[in-house]
């Protein structure tokens, strides 16, 4: 590992002084920071280790909604009582991810912003727009079957990696941020960005930022019908290939009342399209109405050759998800 | 920035309380095995992949290799030697000696100690929900099945 230096700030003020210095990142669980300083991937003259601050932590009812606190641990989030019971999308698009040993220590803000996967970007020895910008992106043409199909540029087709990150989508989340000059909120579509020009920056957060918590806005209605569709090269343990949040409230009578579908592995953010939604709202939740949400929301994706299969793939998963989404009620309870 | 500062930090390992000086990029796995003189946790692939240096901290399982030693002032740590009680194995140590559950035995610490925070957090209750909360840690010699039977038995869930 490159050398840096180290400290262990008491509180949030003392962090973003800390943050201020030039190369200074913080480090939560280190799950991916750690990994990606080892590769030499992500070089910071030093680290701010922002686990021993006070309240960051919290889980706790927020009005309406749920406040989740940008240290508690992914593990944590899934399990615990308020998000299983309101909000077990986001508990199950948690447990589709990583390992339990990881998920315990990964935390909510570090998995918004885990880095991509893409394999030239952790291979110091190749090219790569995102790491080196102007190098150029070999995947284009290489190694794309992991990577994006929809919202890419000439520079960069990585997609965010994230599972937590699509149902946060799905849900609506908001991001709350803290920097030395006050606070402010990111709705959680606007803070994710796609590669355009500037494939480096993976997120709106500006430099020296800090995310403190991730507000969710209440959504019981949500919470009967749901379905998280992770397909993958192996069963567990894997990144998705495409995954699939979704959820429906369904009137008495089997229409759609509301939907929300985002999509993981296709791009480099979370991918939602609420046009697609609104074109189930009214329907009766089947096939052929689900499968032209499907394909109104992959209209304008193009493969890279290894990953072309991630179309038709991701179309069969919207339709998956929604199909189980309309029978999770009757799945309750049952084993799973 | 000087790249060879030693940072004091104490931790309690096993029930022991122990005093280092570290570097900053010491991990926790390299301090465990290289510092404080246990290999009985191992490294596998260093990247939080392979589940061989699973340790508990403060009581909950963890990859050691992707954390640092620093991090983890003031924390307790169980290797798979802190496990056993005197002379008398864990539970978990007797079933997988029972089951069969390992070959070669590289993944079995780590296997062991992962297995240990799964009873502790409480959440399987099939097989099938052993198996993947054990997914985080990789055997090569495929001693899968023996390894779940082990886990399955302690927890006394039916196979
Ligand atoms: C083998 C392996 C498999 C995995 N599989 C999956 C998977 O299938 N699905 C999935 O979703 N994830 C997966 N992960 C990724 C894992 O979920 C992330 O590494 C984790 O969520 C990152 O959280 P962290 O707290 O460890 O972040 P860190 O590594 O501590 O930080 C990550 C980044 O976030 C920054 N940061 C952290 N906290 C804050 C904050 N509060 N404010 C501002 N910046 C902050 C850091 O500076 C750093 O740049 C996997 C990881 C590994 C190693
Ligand atoms: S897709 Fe993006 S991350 Fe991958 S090589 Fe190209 S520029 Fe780099
Ligand atoms: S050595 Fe830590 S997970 Fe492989
Ligand atoms: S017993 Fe050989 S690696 Fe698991």
């Amino acid at each position: 590992m490159n050398p840096f230096d180290f400290q262990q700030p008491a509180d949030v003020d003392a962090a973003l002084a800390a943050l201020a210095a030039p190369g200074a990142r913080p480090i939560a669980g280190g799950t991916n920071l750690l990994d990606l300083i080892k590769e030499g991937v992500m070089k910071p003259s030093g680290l701010v280790d922002i686990n021993p601050i006070a309240g960051l932590a919290a889980i706790a009812e927020d009005g309406t909604g749920l406040r989740l606190g940008a240290l508690a641990r992914n593990a944590d989030t899934a399990y615990h009582p308020l998000v299983r019971e309101r909000y077990p999308l986001l508990a199950a698009a948690i447990l589709a991810g990583a390992s339990p040993q990881l998920r315990n220590m990964a935390t909510n803000g570090g998995n918004l912003l885990q880095r991509t996967r893409c394999v030239y970007f952790y291979d110091v020895g190749t090219p790569c727009n995102k790491r080196g910008p102007g190098t150029g992106c070999p995947a284009k043409a290489g190694l794309n079957r992991q990577l994006a199909i929809l919202g890419t540029s000439p520079q960069c087709i990585a997609t965010h990696p994230s599972d937590m990150c699509v149902a946060l989508r799905a849900l609506d989340a908001t991001v709350h941020v803290r920097a030395a000059n006050g606070e402010r909120s990111i709705p959680f579509a606007d803070f994710h960005r796609l590669p355009g020009d500037t494939p480096d920056v993976d997120s709106t957060l500006q430099p020296g930022e800090l995310i403190t918590h991730i507000t969710l806005p209440d959504a019981r209605r949500f919470a009967q019908r749901f379905e998280y569709v992770k397909v993958r090269d192996r069963l567990s343990y894997a990144f998705a290939l495409v995954s699939v949040a979704a959820a429906l409230d369904l009137a008495a009578d089997g229409t759609v009342r509301a939907a929300r579908i985002a999509l993981g592995g296709v791009a480099h953010k979370p991918w939602r399209v609420e046009e697609a939604e609104e074109l189930l709202t009214g329907r009766p939740a089947g096939e052929t109405a689900f499968e032209q949400a499907a394909e109104r929301i992959l209209r304008g994706a193009r493969g890279y050759g290894q990953n072309d299969f991630k179309i038709p793939l991701a179309k069969n998963a919207i339709v998956q998800a929604l199909t189980n989404a309309v029978q999770k009620n009757e799945l309750r309870g049952a084993p799973r | 920035m000087d790249a060879y500062r030693q940072y004091p930090i104490r931790l309690r390992i096993n029930g022991e309380d122990r005093a280092f000086a570290v570097e900053s990029t010491v991990t926790l796995l390299d301090l465990l095995r290289e510092r404080a003189g246990l290999t009985g946790t191992k490294k596998g692939c260093d990247h939080g992949q392979c589940g061989a240096c699973t340790v508990l901290l403060d009581g909950r399982r963890i990859n050691a290799c992707l954390t640092l030693a620093v991090m983890q002032n003031g924390h307790e740590v169980t290797t798979i030697e802190g496990l056993a009680d005197g002379d008398t194995l864990h539970p978990l140590q007797q079933a997988f000696i029972d089951h069969d559950a390992f070959q070669c035995g590289y993944c079995t610490p780590g296997q062991i100690c992962s297995a240990a925070g799964l009873v502790a957090e409480g959440q399987a209750k099939t097989v099938d929900d052993v198996r993947e909360l054990m997914s985080g840690n990789v055997c090569r010699c495929g001693a899968y099945p023996q390894i779940a039977q082990a886990v399955c038995d302690v927890m006394e869930i039916e196979k």
